[in-house]
């Protein structure tokens, strides 16, 4: 009997798991998939949360029910992975499995304490993250009771996953505090390393117009040293200081701890992967696909699912003898929920920038491409229903995996 | 370097609008000491060459100029240090002065 053995049963991994176990005989082949926990999160739903909009139960879901029967989920902490051995040792019962292929699929994390007084007194009672279900959690609880002040999203550090997530979040503050008729009563401010508002030129300059509008300020090329409790500001290394009564901050992103412990990854615990084939650049029986490989497109669902055919179909031919295949061409793309029911949708990949002009889908599109639409927002609140339904089966979705310049304005 | 100097060899050079040297070939310790001067740093010191010796064999391995976090753990200097050595932006003053090509940003 051979294992393929799969870590991480979030999205990548159980896209994975159910993908693989269409293709492997199973009197062959035993699919193994190890996570820590048993609950599978619909991270992109932790947006929505502090507002209210979703609540903890709307996006949690037992991460069994999603995989298929015939694999083994073994839940237990990843304790080293030794890949000159073919070989990983779990923390639960010492347990060691010798693997023939291996799936790293362990995603990234946020790391809080790379940032000097992050984790200080003021960790979910002024200062909140919304990348975690508790920092969502508890900055719903936070603001269910605000009455206003200075608000600073900070980003610490890039790249991050889902890097619309923090603008998104600027958005529906906005809105969320219109609502509530406070909108006065709060000053809005970003402050983020890039040079703007987004990573990518046309983008950025559109989604930049969109913060000014909404009297939201921005606060660029901002790189955070410290968190000072005592005078409730943040300061950057060259000492430009912004004070806050609520910070929520995207922390540091790094990869799993395991990564890091199995001197498997880079400065920031990502897997150096080949950015075409997604092979390890080190071990030709390890792939790595979602947010744990360092390849230069965003960390998004919408990624690990464009590179989910690449690597099956790379496996497959390893397996057969062939060469890997470099089809994977960073595409990714992202509805960005921007407030007052409207959504955007941005499309692109390693060489082309989001464009804006129209999405063709067939049968819901078309969606517009960087422009506000209510359609973008239903596809972005249709996305809950995919991912659960479709997208964690690895089953076909209206998306192509490489990207297509059709209805795009160049 | 003279100031004088500084400003023959930096007419000489072939910058696009933001002052990055559109040919990474052509660089030499001259050029990066000109392009500091143009930065504001009037002397590179040994430290500050550490990070740009470290920025040109990194940006040769990789094929892009490295990122901060790659600078600290690559040369073991801190970022604040590396924030008062080249003030303001050191990833894209250090790519500027070792001719690495403009920081790609991130995604
Ligand atoms: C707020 C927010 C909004 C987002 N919005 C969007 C969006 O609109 N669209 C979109 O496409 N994407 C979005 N994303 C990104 C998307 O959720 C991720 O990119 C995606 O889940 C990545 O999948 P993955 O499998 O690589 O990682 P994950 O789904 O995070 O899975 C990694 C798994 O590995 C496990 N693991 C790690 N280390 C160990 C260990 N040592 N032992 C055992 N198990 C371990 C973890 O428990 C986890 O289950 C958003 C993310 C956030 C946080």
């Amino acid at each position: 009997m051979k294992t393929f053995l799969i870590l991480g049963a979030g999205t990548a991994g159980t896209m994975v798991a159910n993908k693989m176990s269409q293709h492997l005989d199973p009197m062959e082949w035993k699919i193994v998939v190890v996570d820590k926990d048993e609950t599978h999160i619909y991270q992109p739903g932790l947006l929505f949360i502090p507002f209210d909009i979703y609540t903890r139960e709307d996006v949690i879901k037992p991460r069994r029910d999603y995989l298929p029967r015939s694999v083994e989920f073994i839940r237990s902490d990843i304790e080293l992975i030794e890949p000159g051995e073919n070989r990983v040792r779990l923390t639960h019962e010492k347990r060691v499995i010798n693997y023939d292929y291996l799936v790293i699929a362990t995603g990234s994390r946020i790391a809080p304490a790379e940032t000097d007084g992050l984790l200080d007194n003021g960790w979910h009672e002024n200062v909140f993250d919304f990348y975690t279900l508790e920092g969502a959690v508890a900055l719903s609880r936070f603001l269910k009771f605000w009455k206003g002040g200075r608000m600073v999203l900070n980003i610490a550090e890039m790249p991050i996953k889902c890097p619309v997530a923090p603008l998104e979040f600027l958005f529906l503050a906005d809105w969320f505090f219109h609502e509530r008729g406070m909108r006065d009563q709060v000053e809005i401010t970003l402050a983020t390393p890039l040079p703007g508002a987004f990573t990518r030129p046309r983008a950025a300059a559109i989604l930049g117009d969109m913060l000014e509008r909404k009297g939201i300020a921005v606060e660029a090329e901002f790189n955070i040293m410290e968190v000072d409790h005592e005078k409730n500001v943040i300061r950057s290394y060259d000492e430009r200081e912004i004070p806050f009564d609520l910070l929520v901050t995207i922390p540091t992103n790094m990869g799993a701890e395991v990564i890091e412990r199995s001197g498997m990854g880079n400065e920031l615990a990502f897997v150096p992967t080949d950015n075409h084939t997604l092979q390890s650049k080190q071990w030709e029986n390890v792939w790595v696909i979602g947010d744990a490989a360092d390849v230069p497109t965003s960390k998004a669902g919408s990624v690990a699912h464009f590179m989910l055919d690449v690597v099956i179909e790379n496996i497959l031919r390893h397996m057969e003898g062939l060469k890997p295949l470099p089809k994977f061409d960073g595409h990714a793309n992202c509805f960005i929920e921007s407030g007052f029911d409207k959504g955007i949708l941005i499309d692109f990949n390693y060489d082309v920038e989001p464009l804006p002009g129209k999405y063709p889908l067939p049968g819901l599109g078309p969606f517009s491409l960087l422009q506000e639409s209510s359609v973008n927002h239903w596809g972005k609140m249709l996305f809950r229903w995919i991912y659960w339904n479709a997208l964690l089966k690895g089953e076909e979705l209206p998306f192509e995996s490489q990207m297509s310049m059709a209805g795009k304005w160049s | 370097m003279s100031t004088q100097t500084a400003t023959t060899i930096l007419e000489s050079l072939a910058l696009d609008e933001e002052g990055f040297l559109l040919d990474p070939q052509t660089w030499t310790r001259e050029i990066a000491q000109a392009l500091a001067q143009a930065e504001g740093i009037s002397e590179l010191t040994e430290a500050h060459w550490k990070i740009i010796e470290f920025s040109r064999e990194s940006a040769t391995e990789s094929g892009a100029s490295p990122t901060l976090r790659q600078i600290t753990k690559g040369t073991g200097i801190s970022t604040k240090e590396l924030f008062a050595l080249f003030p303001k932006g050191p990833a894209k003053k250090v790519a500027k002065i070792a001719g690495v090509g403009k920081p790609e940003g991130c995604i």
